[in-house]
């Protein structure tokens, strides 16, 4: 089948889809965004995480189909152009990316957290990355990170 | 496969009527991974995302209506005080991205005697409404529950929405597992006071080949309770409560944990779960 999707602001249109196949699939295989990550394909990991209609879900866990005349946005909408989102630049800055197979997944899901919540705390934070899987065991840089993007933008 | 994509309950119904043979989905999160690991290869994929009538909640004959489909992130911020036991056991379900989009429709339909929120369905005294072109039934939810992974739908049926009462006491909710995210429950627990009626409303989950109550336990503590002199509870009505629930449980060994574990570990969230529980309703 034939699914139209908006994807990082872009009408995008992805042919031959099958219809068991997941959103996950269909934006690496089929649209040419590799940013999103298939690590579990259970939707432990939080490795495929991308914006849905505004919220995070595990991409693995949608059917493209259901994906039809939805708006998504993956890690590759994040930056505007050339220029870093600040949580991509905070992850640099604190080296919070070690093998970095769970990086794309943890941006998107600390992006949502600081668009929703100032100064988050470090509960919030936990709380909020619960569902993203580092197995470099890097997560004290990812929570610097997240501060410090936190902490730049309510100086902005 | 075929991708049926219906944008009203009508047109759902239909659809389901015309493909007994098709896997309802909505938030996916339980279905998605029987198609990722090839468990499922069903003729067809019933999309239930953009039946507007599945998404919401409201207010019917003083119970409230959540339809089935929405998301516990939506139940967890617009009826945690309402529902508490319910929302309490909505947080506990996956992570944040799993709780954007899994529901308590998707819990039912599932069936699983591990899903979190059938404990707390049982205790609140939850009814299911089901529905099919022939026309709409109300089950409680005990009733619903047939076995592993069974449930008491029809081929040509929808799980449409769960009504609950709100609260009128405190409702409690405690599950145990390897960590607080992302966690099957080795056992889980749900109780609510219903002060009014002086009755007592268990749940247990992950215990038995269905989610199922205490029905013992219940009878037990809605008479032993010092309704109207609110004093901390003996430590032998406690201990009697737990007993009783852990009796009421029939928990296999399995990878997650012992049946002989179950039992104790239900038995302790059962004291615990009351003692926060009383401790509420003697505050206020």
């Amino acid at each position: 089948m034939r699914v139209n999707v908006t994807v990082n602001g872009e009408p995008r249109q992805a042919d031959d889809v099958w219809e068991g196949e997941s959103l996950l699939y269909a934006l690496r295989e089929r649209l040419g965004l590799p940013g999103s990550k298939n690590a579990c394909e259970q939707g432990e990991c939080g490795s495929c995480t991308v914006y849905l209609d505004g919220q995070p879900a595990c991409s693995c866990l949608v059917a493209a189909g259901q994906a039809e005349g939805r708006e998504v946005r993956t890690v590759e909408g994040l930056a505007d152009g050339e220029r870093l989102d600040p949580v991509q630049e905070a992850f640099v800055e604190c080296g919070a990316v070690q093998c970095g197979f769970c990086t794309p997944g943890l941006l998107v899901t600390a992006h949502d957290l600081i668009a929703r919540t100032a100064d988050p705390s470090d509960a919030e934070i936990r709380e909020a990355l619960a569902g993203n899987l580092c197995r470099c065991t890097g997560y004290e840089t990812i929570l610097d990170a997240v501060r410090l993007a936190a902490a730049r933008k309510e100086r902005v | 496969m075929e991708f049926l994509r219906p944008v009203s309950l009508a047109e759902a119904l239909e659809a389901r009527a015309a493909h007994p043979d098709a896997v309802p989905i909505a938030g996916g999160t339980d279905v998605m991974v029987e198609l990722n690991f090839d468990h499922r290869r069903p003729a067809a994929l019933l999309d239930l995302a953009r039946v507007p009538e599945l998404f919401g909640h409201s207010t019917v004959d003083g119970r409230i209506r959540i339809a089935a489909a929405t998301p516990y992130a939506r139940i967890i911020d617009e009826l945690g005080d309402r529902l508490p036991g319910l929302a309490m056991a909505s947080r506990t379900v996956g992570s944040p991205q799993i709780r954007n989009r899994g529901s308590v429709g998707g819990n039912l339909g599932a069936a699983s005697p591990a899903g979190d929120t059938h404990p707390a369905l049982l205790a609140a005294g939850a009814e299911v409404e089901i529905a099919s072109t022939r026309g709409i039934r109300r089950l409680p939810v005990e009733e619903f529950y047939l076995g592993v992974k069974r449930n008491a739908l029809e081929p040509d049926e929808l799980i449409i929405a769960v009504h609950l009462e709100p609260a009128s006491g405190p409702q409690q909710f405690s599950k145990v597992g390897t960590r607080n995210a992302m966690v099957i429950a080795v056992c889980a627990f749900a109780l609510a006071l219903h002060p009014k009626h002086r009755r007592v409303g268990t749940g247990i989950g992950s215990a038995a080949p269905t989610p199922r109550h205490a029905p013992a336990a219940e009878e037990f503590v809605a008479g032993e309770l010092p309704w109207d002199r609110p004093v901390p509870l003996a430590d032998s009505l406690l201990r009697r409560f737990g007993e009783l629930v852990a009796e009421a449980a029939a928990p296999i060994d399995d990878v997650r944990g012992s049946a002989g574990y179950r039992r104790h570990a239900l038995s302790v969230l059962a004291r615990r779960t009351l003692t926060w529980a009383w401790t509420e309703y003697s505050c206020v």
